[in-house]
This record gives structure tokens, sequence and C-alpha cells, in this order.
């Protein structure tokens, strides 16, 4: 990417930001009848207008740009539809945020739909509906432009959504720096009462950025697996793509326009719910949670039809000779969590709808004054959201797993149960869901089964790791910064295994319950099973996509500065939270002797994020400037490190065969994988 | 072989110097009630277990990173073993005996921390944002029923809360007392406490209830039965006397609904607009217009809210409040009393 390319485009968003936000506070103006710098509609202007200019300034129009300008447009289309028909049906048709909640609502949903046409992404289907054919492949440009538009390669999907992640990552993470530094002393220190952004005060706007980091996080998150999933799981089955390449792109592209809408969620009004969205706080939360609700629903699709594609591609499209037991263990992994994606996610879309069609048409689900539940709403949010956790860390668990016998120079230990304890997580992980509503009211008797199926997830769990400790004893371990991501996995992931226990013991859960000892777990948890594998799947994966490693020696500056410090935060959490600190507050009684311990977490909390800022930098850097490594960077046994980086358009030149076990290292003169004679004439 | 005892015996050692850590760093507040008793007994069998699976799976990894390493020149790979079933449903049966006999205790543990006298007395709690309002037991004599913000229970004494919540979900937490009940809107939730230690704690709301969810903790003094009997005594006159005038009637419901957690008697901006000289000012309105703080427009603000929404509180929701025509009539007379 060229320098100047890059600065054009902050130009234009600087500009348009600035255009947009003068439009904005000019409409506000004439509303409010007062000129508010603060005010909502200004900023999401800005935030719209800059967004579409950065990109246009990068990539012209097309692909990203033509997805955002059809997206604001669709919205503002739908809004204006919804308006005229509220004004002529007498209701009220101007709200605080310029259009009323209903129009809000409508518009952003045709503004999702027409981001879909605008980008691009559902051309083939379209000219397919009108009887035109398309070829099987679009060939894509050359260089880093391929990486805005619709491709339909795997490999480029794959990083447009490990990029997507990493964005979303810093944004989230941002969040957690503002109200971390909120929380450094007791008192309302800068996000005060008489606050006012974006219609929020200073506690509302915490528990928007609270209840956004938790959201933004997750999805980010799903994207990451999906990017790890979309680049590997084809070279390692040795598909040439995977098997619904449109699908495929769909989903990716689904995520854009869900995370313009969660981020419109902020300035809406924001929302005080925290991202479990419980009904009635949210059936009376402002606007905000409309964007939140539909922002969630419309990723979700990402990641059921993300799984779809994985289930189907490893069924149906791996190599001669890949039985179920010789597959790689990552695949394994894939596949167990695509079930869950596949299966669950259904159930947060619709109890978000619920709540949705509550607000909007005063359906009564969740309401007891209408004979609803608000119980009821629990249930089926955590039905996905449980298992959603293990869709979160099985990858990252089959990322630990695949690499770990690559550096300690050893086979997987116990290959077939390792791979089995995913299934096995996967399954177990449907039947737990109510060991989050230990103290909301339900039948106090059916706590107890949920006790014993959320213990048992201790059994596969532990699987996973006697076969980690035995796989490394005896190796011959090397530690570059892929494999030192790897023990930090381990060593985390087990903090926030043994820290679960506690919380499925339901008497202890009465006390452990909404406090910053689960906050502490559960980021020990996502972290060993997601932030750790997923850094080190990059720092690995890093030569495959682009010829060239990432540097060791600022790979190792992260590494040996987020370890510690997140163990530090994580402890701290959970030491706190045993003493009385209650999850999602923005203030704490300074009685309680907390503020010492608060500042001690804010630190770590920033020493954390210079360290994901070293590593954004190490990863542009290393892109151009890192040091060459086109063949088996790793010595590995894994077919895609047979053939030269980056990896060639339509993957493997000739299909291989698996002749092997996947990690038989230490076996002289055994293969996992060899590939046919090339032919001539055969491609 | 060599290896295998020296990492039995670090692993050994390593869980009892974890285990007597963190015991010595009691990370536990202080344990005020009977239910406390139970659960902190499990939190240390936890900790227990917490600290061998730790140690288990960290010293070996410790061991084999310094033992095992790659050294200097070398080259090759490690040792070729793919694994051992005997070993594998060892370490699957032997964590499933535990985590069934867990189970069972944890089953048993559950039992006894909700043990229950079905002769206690009820405290009815309600939760709204963002206070408590706890309403004792009738006085037999009077039929006064006694209503506060603050729960006051006798020492030893188990009592049952019944808890409902007039808007949004709360959650019921005394750190001290240790168990926890969400209030959910449209049914009552149940919980039993046995305060044992004399002293004044806060019950702090532990679900996330709206914008001042963090400042909703209200006073629990647990105090010796004589003390208590004062105290309500005391409580009792004073809805005596405040029957009697309607200003004082006023106060009184103004404290009982926790009024006060919003709208400041003192001036300046909490949640909601200041009290202090409402009464007969002028007040300018959302869209523009002003109206006079007359007994009408307090009357309505109190009982919908929405109605006519004060300049600059847009963002703010009220719950709508239901109150007799005589207690509506008795808050305004308060509130005029505040200038």
């Amino acid at each position: 990417m060229k320098n100047n390319t890059l600065g054009r485009a902050f130009l234009l968003l600087v500009i348009a930001g600035a255009v947009g936000y003068g439009i904005g506070l000019g409409i506000d103006f004439a509303i409010r009848g007062e000129l508010k710098l603060t005010a909502s509609v200004p900023s999401a202007f800005a935030l719209l207008f800059g967004f579409t200019a950065f990109f246009f300034g990068l990539y012209g129009y097309r692909g990203i740009t033509r997805g955002l300008v059809f997206q604001v447009a669709g919205t503002v289309i739908g809004a204006v539809l919804v308006t005229g028909i509220r004004a002529l049906m007498g209701l009220e048709s101007v709200g605080a945020f310029l259009f009323t909640e209903p129009a809000w609502v409508f518009g952003a949903l045709v503004g999702v739909i027409s981001f879909f046409f605008g980008v691009g992404v559902m051309t083939d289907w379209v000219k397919w509906a009108r009887g035109i054919d398309t070829p099987d492949h679009h060939e894509d440009e050359p260089g880093w432009q391929k990486y805005f538009g619709v491709s339909l390669d795997h490999k480029v999907i794959g990083i447009q959504y490990t990029v997507t992640a990493l964005f979303l990552l810093a944004v989230g993470g941002t969040f957690a720096l503002i109200f971390r530094t909120e929380l450094a002393a007791s008192g309302l220190d800068f996000l005060t009462l008489n606050l006012d952004v974006f219609n929020q005060n200073g506690p509302q706007l915490y528990n928007t950025l609270m209840s956004l980091h938790g959201m933004i996080m997750i999805v980010s998150i799903l994207l990451g697996i999906s990017g790890i999933m979309n680049y590997v799981v084809p070279l390692l089955v040795g598909a040439h793509d995977m098997a619904f390449p449109r699908m495929n792109a769909f989903a990716f592209w689904v995520a854009v326009p869900a995370s313009v809408l969660l981020l419109l969620a902020l300035i809406l009004g924001g929302f005080d719910t925290g991202w479990t969205g419980y009904p009635p706080l949210s059936s009376r939360a402002p606007l905000g949670v409309q964007m939140f609700f539909l922002g969630v629903f419309t990723a979700g699709w990402s990641s059921i039809l993300g799984a779809l594609n994985v289930i189907a591609t490893v069924v149906r499209m791996r190599a001669k000779g890949m039985t179920a037991m010789r597959m790689p263990i990552l695949v394994w992994a894939s596949v167990a969590t695509s079930i869950i994606a596949l299966t669950a996610t259904q159930l947060i879309g619709l109890s978000f709808q619920l709540v949705m069609f509550q607000r909007l048409f005063g359906m009564g689900f969740f309401d007891p004054g209408k004979g609803g539940n608000p119980v009821l709403f629990q249930h089926l949010f955590w039905f996905y959201s449980h298992p959603a956790v293990y869709v979160f860390v099985l990858p990252g668990l089959g990322v630990i797993s695949e690499l770990l016998p690559v550096f300690v120079r050893k086979p997987l230990f116990g290959y077939r149960w390792v791979a089995m304890s995913s299934l096995g997580i996967a399954l177990v992980g449907f039947v737990v869901w109510a060991h989050h509503m230990f103290t909301s009211g339900m039948n106090e008797y059916l706590r107890v089964p949920f006790m014993y199926s959320t213990m048992l997830v201790a059994v596969p769990t532990g699987v996973k790791f006697f076969s980690w400790v035995a796989t490394i004893w005896g190796g011959k371990i090397e530690t570059p910064t892929p494999m030192l991501f790897v023990l930090g996995s381990i060593v985390v992931f087990l903090l926030g295994g043994v820290t679960g226990p506690p919380n499925a013991m339901v008497a202890l859960d009465l006390h452990l319950h909404d406090t910053y000892w689960v906050v502490g777990h559960f980021h020990d948890t996502i972290f060993g099973g997601f932030v750790f594998p997923f850094f080190a799947a990059i720092y690995y994966w890093f030569p495959k996509a682009t010829g060239r490693k990432m540097n060791e020696f600022w790979g190792k500056v992260h590494f040996w500065l987020m370890t510690p410090s997140f163990f530090a935060l994580t402890l701290g959490m959970m030491f706190i939270g045993l003493r009385g600190m209650r999850r999602r507050i923005v203030d704490y009684d300074p009685a309680l002797g907390f503020d010492g311990a608060h500042l001690f977490l804010t630190v770590c909390a920033f020493l954390i994020a210079i360290s994901i800022l070293i590593f954004f930098i190490n990863f542009f850097r290393s892109i151009k400037h890192g040091e060459p490594a086109t063949g088996n960077a790793w010595n590995s046994r894994s077919p895609e490190w047979q053939v030269p980086s980056p990896m060639p358009a339509h993957n493997y030149e000739v299909p291989f065969e698996v002749v092997g076990e996947p990690y038989d290292y230490g076996l002289p003169g055994s293969k996992f994988v060899e590939f046919a004679a090339k032919t001539a004439g055969k491609h | 072989m060599r290896h295998f005892i020296i990492v039995g015996i670090s692993t050994i050692i390593a869980s009892v110097l974890l285990y007597m850590g963190l015991s010595a760093a009691h990370l536990m507040p202080v344990a005020a009630s009977a239910q406390a008793v139970p659960i902190d007994w499990m939190w240390n069998l936890i900790l227990i277990v917490m600290s061998f699976f730790f140690s288990l799976i960290v010293v070996p990894i410790g061991y084999s990173l310094i033992v095992f390493r790659r050294r200097r020149g070398e080259t090759g790979d490690g040792a070729h073993f793919e694994g051992n079933t005997t070993l594998e449903l060892f370490w699957t049966a032997i964590p499933l005996l535990i985590v069934v006999s867990f189970s069972v205790i944890g089953a048993r543990n559950l039992a006894q921390t909700l043990a229950r006298n079905p002769q206690a007395p009820v405290i009815k709690v309600t939760g709204l944002q963002w206070s408590w309002r706890f309403e004792y037991p009738a006085d037999p004599a009077t039929g006064l029923v006694v209503v506060s913000d603050q729960l006051h229970i006798p020492v030893g004494e188990q009592v049952l809360l019944r808890m409902t919540s007039s808007d949004v979900i709360h959650s019921f937490w005394v750190p001290e007392f240790r168990v926890k009940q969400d209030l959910v809107p449209g049914r009552f939730t149940e919980l039993t406490i046995t305060p044992t230690e004399v002293g004044s704690y806060k019950v702090r709301c532990a679900e996330l209830c709206g914008t001042k969810h963090y400042s909703m903790e209200n006073p629990v003094i647990i105090q010796s039965q004589e003390d208590y009997d004062t105290w309500l005594a005391g409580e009792l006159e004073k809805a005596k006397l405040a029957a009697s005038s309607p200003e004082g009637f006023g106060q009184l419901l103004v404290q009982q609904n926790g009024c006060t957690a919003c709208h400041s008697l003192t001036g300046g901006t909490i949640v909601g607009p200041t009290w202090l000289g409402l009464f007969g000012s002028q007040v300018e309105l959302s869209d523009g217009s002003a109206v006079t703080a007359d007994d009408a427009f307090i009357s309505e603000s109190i009982t919908n809210p929405q109605a006519k929404i004060v300049k600059g509180f847009e963002s703010v929701q009220m719950v709508q409040y239901t109150f007799t025509p005589d207690e509506l009539a008795a808050i305004v007379a308060y509130i005029k009393t505040i200038k």
C-alpha cells in the first residue's frame, strides 16, 4: 500500500467527518433549536461520512465504499419511508435522534440489506436468478486492493476476517481503557452526572461502553475464529476453497454492516443493559439498544453461515486418504465449534428479536404486566450464550493442540482423546446454560442438575490439559514467539479452568455471581482459549500468508509484556470480587478499600494495551519488511507448509494424498502427506 | 523415572504451598451469617482442589521447559510416543469420580445454605431504581406497618426475605452474608438469612439495573434484640406521628420509596430535578413550553412521569408510581416545605 494512498484516505476521513458533523449539527439545530456539540446526530453523520470517505480514498467507489454508501442511503430511505407513513397516520414522526425508534430500526434493517447489494456480494446470485452464468472462480486483483472488495478466495476472506477482528479488538479495548480509567479511583471522576455526550450522562456512558466492550469483543472473537478457520481449514484438508465460496464471502460481509450498527448504538443514545440485554431493563433502555440488538442479530448470520460452510468443507472436500482420525486436530476443533455455532446462534438472535418486537409493537413476551416472564429471556439468551463461550475457545484449544507437536517435536499425545474431547465439550456445553441463572429466581431444585452438568465439562477439558502435558513431556522444546503464546494459552486457560468449578457449586456461586470474581474468571478463559491462541496462530501462519515472518524480538516483547500484566489484572479482579466488588458499576464504595487495587488494575490494563500496540506495529510493518520466509518456516509436517509461501491463489497446484499420521514427529522416514507427481498438461 | 519422582514431589510441595498461601490471604470478607458457614467451608474445599490441579499441570510443564528444552546446537526430534490408553482412561475416570463426589457434596452444601425455619418472620423487600424498601411485620397491637429504607435484623434471628421489584431486575447481596438472590418484577423470590455478627453492613444491588446501579446500596444493621426493639418502637412512633400531619406523612412516603436517591433536597442534580424551591417555580419543559410547578403538575409528574418532561432530563426515565390521592397530596405537601 502506497503511503500517499493511505495519507489521502486519512485526509478524506477528516474532511468528510467534519462535513458530516456540520450537516448533522445543522439538522440537530433545526430540531432542537439550540447548538449542542455533543449531541448524537452530528457524530452519527461524522462516523458514517468519515468511514465511507476513508475507504473511498483507499479504494475508490467500489467494494466496501459502495457498500457503506448503500448502507447509509438505505438507512435514510427506510427511515424516511417509516417517518412518512407515521406522519400520514398522525403518529409522532420526529424523535430525539432525528428519526423515531421504529423509523431507525426499519431504516437500519434496509441499510444492512442495501449494504450487501452495494458491496457486490449478491451480484452472482442475482445473475443466476436472471439466468446469466458466471465463472466458477473470479480472479482477484493483485496486491492489497483485493481485501477491500468481494473476493471468493477463502484465504482472502480469512485475512479480511482476521483484520476486521483485530480492528474490533482495538475498538473494544479502547472502550475498556476508557472505563478502566474511570475506575482507577472511587468517585465519579470524569464520567460525571453532569456529562452530556450522545444524550448520556457519565454513568450512562459508562454502562454503554461497558456493554459494548462485551459485545464488540464477542463479535471480534467470532470473526477471529472465522479468520483462522477460513484461512487454515481448507489448507489443512487439501481443498482448493471452501465448499460454498459465495456464501463464505456473504458471511464475512454481513459482519461489516453489523459492526457499523454496534458503533451506532454508542452514538444513538447508548444502552445500559450490559451485553446480556436482560428485559425489563432492555425494554426501557434508550434507542441504542435497538441498534445493538439489530447489530448482534445481523452478526449472527455470519456465524451460522460460516459454520455451515466449515462443516460442509470438512465433510465433503478432504484430500484422498484423510480419514476422520487422520485429520489435523484443528479441523476437529473447527467442526466441534461449528456444530455449536450452527445450532445455537439462532437463540440469541431470537431472544433479542423478541425484545425488539416487545419495544416496537408492544408485545409482552417478557413483560410481567402482560403475562410475560422476564426469566424466560434469560433461558433463551443463555441457551446460546453459554455454548458460545465454547465456540470462542474450541478453535483456540485446537490451535494449541495443532502447534504444540511442531514446537516440541513429538506426536500429539492421545490424538483420538483430544479430538473427542472437543466434541465432548461441545455437546455437554448445550446442557449447562442455567448455571448463569443460579440467583435468577428459577426453580430452586433445578439448579442441582445444572450444577452436575456444569461440573462434567471439567472432564473433557481435563483430558486436553493432561494430553498437552504429556505431549510436552520428553520433547525437544523450542520457544519461538508462536510457541510462547501457546504456552501462555495453556497456563492462562488453566487459571480460567480451575476458577470455573467454584462458580458451578450453587451455594458458592450465590456469593460469586455478578462479582469481579466472575469478570476475572471469564477473562482468563477467553484470553487463554482465544486471545493467546489467536496471537499464536497469527505469528505462526503469518509467513504462509505473506511470505515473511513477523519480527521475533518484538513478538517476544509483546508476549512478555502482555502475559504478566494479564495475570496481575485477572488475579486482582478475582481478589476484589471475592471481597465484595460488584460487576458493571461505574463507582464503588470507598469504604470497601478498593482504590489501590483498582489503580493497579488500570495500570495493568494499559500495559496490555501497549503490548497490543506493539503487536499491531509489528504486524503491519512485517507485511513489507519482515524477514523473508517462503519455505517451511517452522519445519512442520502439515501440508500447507510443504508448498511455497505465500500460498498460491488456488492452493495446491497438485493434490496431495495422506499417507501417514499428522503428528509423527520423531518417527524417521514418516510423512503425513505426499504430493502426486506433476503430470504434464494437467493443472 | 527420576524425572517422574522429581515432578511428583514438586507438584505435591507446590500444591501445599499454594493452598497455604491462598488460605493465609483471607480472600473472603468477614462471615456474618449462618449461611456463610457452609459456603466458606465449600470455598476452602475448592481451594484445595484448585491448588492441586493448578500445580498438577503447571509444575510438569515448567519442569519440561527447563529439562526438555532444545539445547544449543541440538538437532533431531523428541521421543516418539503417540499416547497411552490406560493413562487416558485414568485421567478421565479420576476427574469423573471427583466431579461426581463434588456434585453430591455440592447438593448437600446447597441444602445446608437454604435450611429454613418455617416460623421465621417475613420481611418484604422491594427493589426499585435505585433504592431498597423494607416492610416489617405488622405491629400486633396497632396493626401499623413499619416501612424503611434500612434493613434491621436482630442478631441470631433467622428472617425470610420475600422480595420483588417494582421496575427491573435487581439482586440482593450483602457480601458478608454471602448469599444472593435476584428480585424479579411480577413475582416473589425468597432468601433466608440468619445474621450472626452485630455490625452495620450494606446491601448492594448485584444485577445491573440502569444508570445508578452503582449506588443502589442501603444500610443493613444487625443489632441486639434490645436495640432492634428500641429501633422498631421508634419507627412505629414516627409512623404514628407522621400519620397525623400530611407533611410528616409525605416525608415518610418519600423516605420509604427512596425518592431522594434521584431528587436532591439541597439543590443540584443527582439524576432527576432537585426539589429545592420546586413548588411554585416556573419549569421549562423539553418541548420548549413552560409550566408552573403546582399541585397538579407535581402529582402528574409522580404518577405519569413521561407526560411532561423537564428540559435536560430527556434521557432519564422515572418509574411510574401508584399512590392513593391522600398519599399524593401528602407528598406534594411535603415538597412544598422544601424551600
